[in-house]
């Protein structure tokens, strides 16, 4: 199962470009003595083609970190780069653009058009840019997620695996420069989990997809190239190349309240 | 983008058809009104051109299509001068009399009030149709005064076949004459005069009967010759006739002719197009609401689109292109409704007299495309503002469970909704003080305005009402009450956007209720102030009749005096001029006109008494000279006196012999009969009763009598108005009907939650209803309260117009707020039923 980690640990020989960045980002809920901080100053970088874990305890900010570094909700201040862009100067029109063409994201609770069938809900984030499928791309996608049987179905039709794979098909239809994926296998057992996490790794293994994916399961983490800690909106933690096991055990580290002040790898 | 809209709108087949109805009936009543004055139109001008000949000679502004009956003549020397000319091929003179009145075998007037009695003599004209006038179809021509044909369709409605006596009411020389039915004949080529009768005399009868026996004529028809046009023809003739009498082309004519009705018939458009207006802001109201609500349960969705990359500007064209189709299928339905429509107004009117059974009802491309743009433009416009909110949902809402829309704040609300009151009174204010059809219609904006104004206002205005009504609800109905009033109040724009569109219904009903018990106050007022003489005869319909019943009844030994009241049109200064004509002598005796020194020293020959207002409008004063123009010429008048408005039923007063002047026939419209001092009231009533028992029509009356019969006219437009205005209420009630089923769709869970904790589907169905009623009460109460001040406010502007008395019909206002409570139980029925059927278990776990 970990096979495919193992195999990526010689590094992807493409680029080590950084494919989103966050520099002393910060987002603040509410007002004066009830403002919460989700976000405390963050700064960290997602490599191009890596496929990265963000984990952290319920209420740590993973999902606001998601939302701010697709370009959903805009941060109280620091600043996210997607490549070279600094998104948080951009204006809605551009944001949008943005997201269309750039970013895919995949939710927790699928976020299915109920009333489209699975191809077309595949296909949605292209329709909505007025883009034509590329057919070749389509197929692979579609084949990847192992959905051809089912293109035709409604998501009510669909199991919370399948539907979650079409989620996960539509991320990645546009070719987008990054994915985010909250808790993307938070709904699913462990059999469909294992069926959308190696999905997940073969498209960064075989067409070099970049991907965060908040989870809180140490298997999921072990899925992956790098694992992000976060704890009260900061980043406390990171490992490369994790197992279940390690993972684990720096969860076990980290609410035990040994916090460690700086990456504990080396 | 557009393939989800139209999913989107598949998949809510019932949401589409709700929101679709208010276009649906909007557009049918735009749509109906004009394929109905479209086939009122085609009637009347079939009926114009089946009568008109290639030249018409007549008395110039005589037997037109709007003209009273004319006692001017063209003499018989004439016709054989006419009848020498080449280019004539025939020529067909002809008499013809207005006030002759069918009386069918129950004794009741044929075509009840309304529409005109006829008769002609018989001739073989053909008209510019190609067809003939008249033709035989059964029997024989009438010979003598004691026979008569019968045009068809009055022979069937009034159930008299060959062989028949029939009786006749008439204006000539007979009041009332009994004649054999020999023949029936068929006019024109349509069947049918439009509701009016027709009754066919022997040419010489004609004379005899209706024109004392003179060898004259009402005018004479002209067939050209082979290869004479009508102008030629016309050219030809015009020499040949006397002063004063004219010749016109029969393409003239008829066009002529035309005209006159289309303004009448204009009119009708506009009176039901109006109705029309009011069903279209009532509905959009209603389409506001709907896809606000679709667009609130839709957010998330929404919200994942914007996610997805769709712009702002994307998810607004989704919405409104959901509007667009939705407008689109409203209004091709609304089309095929109006259609429907324009027939039930075919047969409301016919209650009025006017028969359209031969008429065709066109779909005419204008009205195609007036009733599409109407359509879509009211459904954009609706759409607009829900499609401007649906854009603004932040992406990130895609990833709450609970998801809010963004709502402007109920402050910038009340601020728009307090300028547009203020603006609308402001608008109404000069509407008052300015004139005829401007000033009409800015009152009528005004109205709109504060309409608009008061129900952006009413989620604040309302609260009161709907706490209050929490209160009883709690008292009454216990935890089911409070819920319901929860209900209400949580999403205060939509309870009161849904209580607006019942509110503007309302409102015009009540105003209509206010001004119309009002008229009827100042009518009693009137009458009790001014009407001193003991007893009127009248007929119902005001129709004249012949001026030998007032001749007979002076001559009863218990009547003193009797005042024969005309009534006459004409144009003064080139606007309307309602007529009244009187003689001086017995008038002081009927009349208490209060006017400055002795009415018989100022209304003489010549003179002419104008009533206040009127005399304001057209800034006349005593001592002025003013032109009075009838159909047979103009008279010049001198101003005595006014009047003040509502003591008469006229603007101007003249004497008699005006009328005369004006080519007017004498008939007479209302008797004024004081009684000889001493007299029995019962033998002056059985001796009067005796002489007008022959004609159905005309009774005789003391002077509350008399103000009912006034007041019954007044209620009769009032029911027409109220028949009218119960599309806009329809529209609204189901305005309730859907927000409610949306709310229950919308609040699924929850229901099912209080299913599951217990609630029956009893008190589940009782909330939905309560909550229903508090929605309606809320509409009418404020309807009725805006009612209320636009009435009193519009009374008090035409009170110098003779409606001089507020008088508010409180009992009837009450019962439109107790039927409006029970509507909203009816409006429950379906969305309760919804909500009591949902599976429990299913409800709890929808997404
Ligand atoms: N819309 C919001 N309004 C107010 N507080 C919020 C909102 N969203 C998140 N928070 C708060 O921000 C913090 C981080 O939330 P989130 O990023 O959702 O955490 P995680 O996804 O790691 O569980 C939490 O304390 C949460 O209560
Ligand atoms: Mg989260």
């Amino acid at each position: 199962m970990l096979g495919a980690t193992v195999a990526d640990s010689t590094a992807p020989p493409h680029d080590h470009s950084v494919a989103a960045r966050a520099v002393d980002l910060r987002k603040v809920y509410g007002e004066g003595g009830a403002a919460v901080a989700a976000l405390d100053g963050v700064s960290v970088d997602f490599a191009a083609g890596e496929f990265t874990a963000v984990m952290g305890p319920s209420g740590s900010g993973k999902s606001t970190l998601m939302h701010c570094l697709a370009a959903l909700d805009t941060a109280t201040s620091g600043q996210v780069f997607l490549g070279d862009t600094d998104i948080t100067r951009l204006d809605d029109k551009r944001l949008t653009t943005l997201r269309r063409d750039k970013i895919g994201f995949v939710f927790q609770a699928y976020n299915l058009v109920p009333t489209l069938t699975a191809q077309e809900n595949i296909e949605l984030p292209l329709a909505i840019a007025g883009r034509k499928p590329d057919r070749a791309w389509f197929d692979t996608v579609v084949d990847t997620v192992d959905l051809r049987s089912r293109l035709s179905h409604r998501p009510n039709e669909l199991s919370g695996g399948q539907q979650q794979r079409v989620a996960c098909a539509r991320a990645l239809v546009s070719s987008p420069d990054i994915v985010f994926a909250d808790e993307p296998t938070g709904n699913l057992d462990s059999a469909a989990s294992a069926e959308v996490l190696s999905f997940l790794r073969r498209s960064v293994d075989e067409h070099h997809q970049t991907i965060v994916m908040v989870t809180h399961d140490p298997i999921a983490a072990a899925y992956t190239d790098r694992v992000v800690f976060l704890d009260d909106g900061r980043v406390v933690d990171e490992i490369r190349e994790p197992t279940a096991d390690r993972v684990l055990e720096q969860m076990k580290m980290l609410s035990s309240g040994a916090v460690a002040g700086t990456p504990a790898e080396g | 983008m557009l393939r989800i809209t139209m999913r989107n709108l598949l998949a809510r087949k019932l949401r589409l058809v709700l929101s679709g109805f208010a276009i649906v009936l909007g557009v049918a009543f735009v749509a109906g009104s004009f394929i109905f004055t479209d086939a009122m139109s085609g009637a009347f001008s079939g009926i114009i051109k089946g009568t008109t000949a290639d030249v018409e000679v007549a008395p110039k502004g005589a037997n037109d299509f709007d003209s009273l009956q004319d006692r001017r003549t063209v003499p018989a020397e004439v016709v054989d001068k006419l009848a020498g000319l080449t280019e004539a091929q025939s020529v067909h003179p002809y008499n013809q009399q207005q006030g002759v009145y069918v009386i069918d075998p129950d004794g009741d007037l044929v075509g009840g009030s309304g529409p005109p009695g006829l008769a002609f003599n018989y001739s073989d004209t053909v008209a510019i149709t190609g067809e003939p006038i008249l033709s035989l179809t059964e029997g024989e021509l009438p010979s003598g005064t004691s026979e008569i044909a019968l045009e068809e369709s009055t022979a069937e409605r009034a159930g008299y076949g060959i062989g028949d006596e029939v009786e006749l009411v008439t204006a000539g020389r007979d009041p009332t004459m009994t004649a054999t039915l020999t023949g029936l004949m068929r006019f024109g080529s349509a069947g049918g005069l439009g509701g009016a009768t027709l009754v066919i005399f022997d040419p010489d009868a004609m004379q005899e009967l209706f024109f004392t026996g003179q060898d004259v004529y009402s005018g004479i028809s002209l067939t050209a010759a082979e290869g004479v046009s009508q102008e030629e023809l016309r050219d030809a003739a015009q020499p040949l006739l006397p002063p004063g009498v004219q010749a016109r082309t029969g393409d003239d004519a008829a066009a002529a002719n035309e005209a006159g009705v289309q303004e009448i018939l204009g009119f009708i458009n506009t009176f039901l197009l109006v109705f029309a207006g009011v069903s279209l802001v009532v509905g959009t109201f209603l389409i506001i609401n709907t896809f606000s609500i679709l667009v609130a349960q839709r957010s998330r969705e929404l919200a994942l689109l914007r996610a997805l990359g769709a712009s702002k500007r994307q998810v607004n064209r989704s919405v409104l292109a959901e509007a667009l189709a939705v407008g689109l299928l409203g209004s091709t339905i609304g089309i095929a409704v109006g259609y429907l429509l324009a027939l039930g107004l075919k047969a409301l009117f016919a209650f009025f007299g006017l028969d359209l059974s031969g008429a065709s009802f066109p779909i005419t491309l204008r009205t195609v495309l007036v009733s599409y743009a109407v359509g879509l433009v009211v459904t954009m416009i609706a759409a607009y503002l829900p499609a401007r909110r649906a854009a603004r949902i932040a992406p990130v809402a895609a990833m709450r469970d609970d998801v809010a829309l963004p709502e402007s704040s109920l402050r910038r609300r009340l601020i728009v909704g307090a300028v547009m009151v203020v603006g609308g009174v402001g608008l109404m204010a000069l509407g008052f003080a300015g004139e005829g059809e401007g000033g009409l219609a800015l009152i009528g904006a005004g109205m709109l305005a504060i309409l608009i104004g008061v129900a952006l206002m009413s989620p604040v205005l309302g609260r009161p009402l709907i706490y209050g009504l929490g209160a009883i609800y709690r008292r009454v109905f216990g935890t089911v009450g409070s819920l319901a009033t929860q209900n209400s109040i949580r999403n205060p724009r939509r309870t009161a956007a849904t209580a607006s569109a019942l509110m503007i219904g309302l409102t015009l009903v009540a105003l209509m209720s206010i001004l119309g018990q009002s008229a009827s106050a100042s009518t009693d007022k009137a009458i009790r102030e001014s009407l001193t003489s003991e007893y009127v005869v009248s007929n119902v319909v005001g129709a004249p009749f012949s001026p030998k019943i007032a001749g007979q009844i002076r001559e009863l030994p218990e009547v003193e005096t009797v005042a024969q009241f005309r009534t006459a049109q004409a144009e003064v200064d080139g606007s309307f001029a309602f007529v009244g004509a009187v003689d001086p002598n017995g008038f002081a005796e009927a009349f208490d006109l209060p006017i400055p020194g002795a009415v018989t020293a100022l209304f003489r020959p010549g003179t002419v008494l104008v009533e206040e207002s009127t005399a304001d409008r057209g800034k006349y004063e005593v001592g002025d000279t003013i032109p009075m123009e009838f159909q047979g010429g103009t008279v010049k008048l001198k101003l005595t006196a006014t009047f003040p408005p509502g003591a008469l039923p006229a603007n101007y007063l003249v004497t008699p012999d005006t009328l005369i002047k004006g080519g007017l026939e004498p008939l007479d419209s209302i008797l004024f009969i004081t009684k000889q001092p001493g007299a029995a009231d019962a033998d002056l009533r059985a001796a009067v009763e005796k002489i007008t028992s022959e004609i159905p029509t005309v009774t005789l009356k003391n002077p509350q009598e008399f103000a009912a019969e006034q007041k019954e006219q007044i209620n009769l437009f009032l029911y027409l108005i109220y028949a009218l205005l119960g599309l806009a209420v329809i529209i609204a009630v189901l305005g309730i009907v859907n927000t409610l089923a949306l709310s229950v769709i919308e609040r699924t869970r929850e229901v099912g939650l209080l299913r599951a904790v217990g609630l029956s589907r009893r008190q589940l169905r009782r909330m939905v209803r309560l909550e229903s009623v508090a929605v309606a009460v809320l509409g009418a109460v404020l309807g009725v309260l805006m009612g209320i001040a636009f009435g009193v406010a519009l009374q008090r502007a035409i009170a110098d117009q003779g409606i001089d008395v507020l008088s508010i019909p409180w009992l009837r206002l009450a019962v439109f707020v107790v039927l409006a409570a029970l509507v909203g139980v009816l409006a429950a029925v379906l969305p309760a039923r919804r909500a009591a059927r949902l599976n429990v278990l299913r409800a709890i776990t929808t997404e």
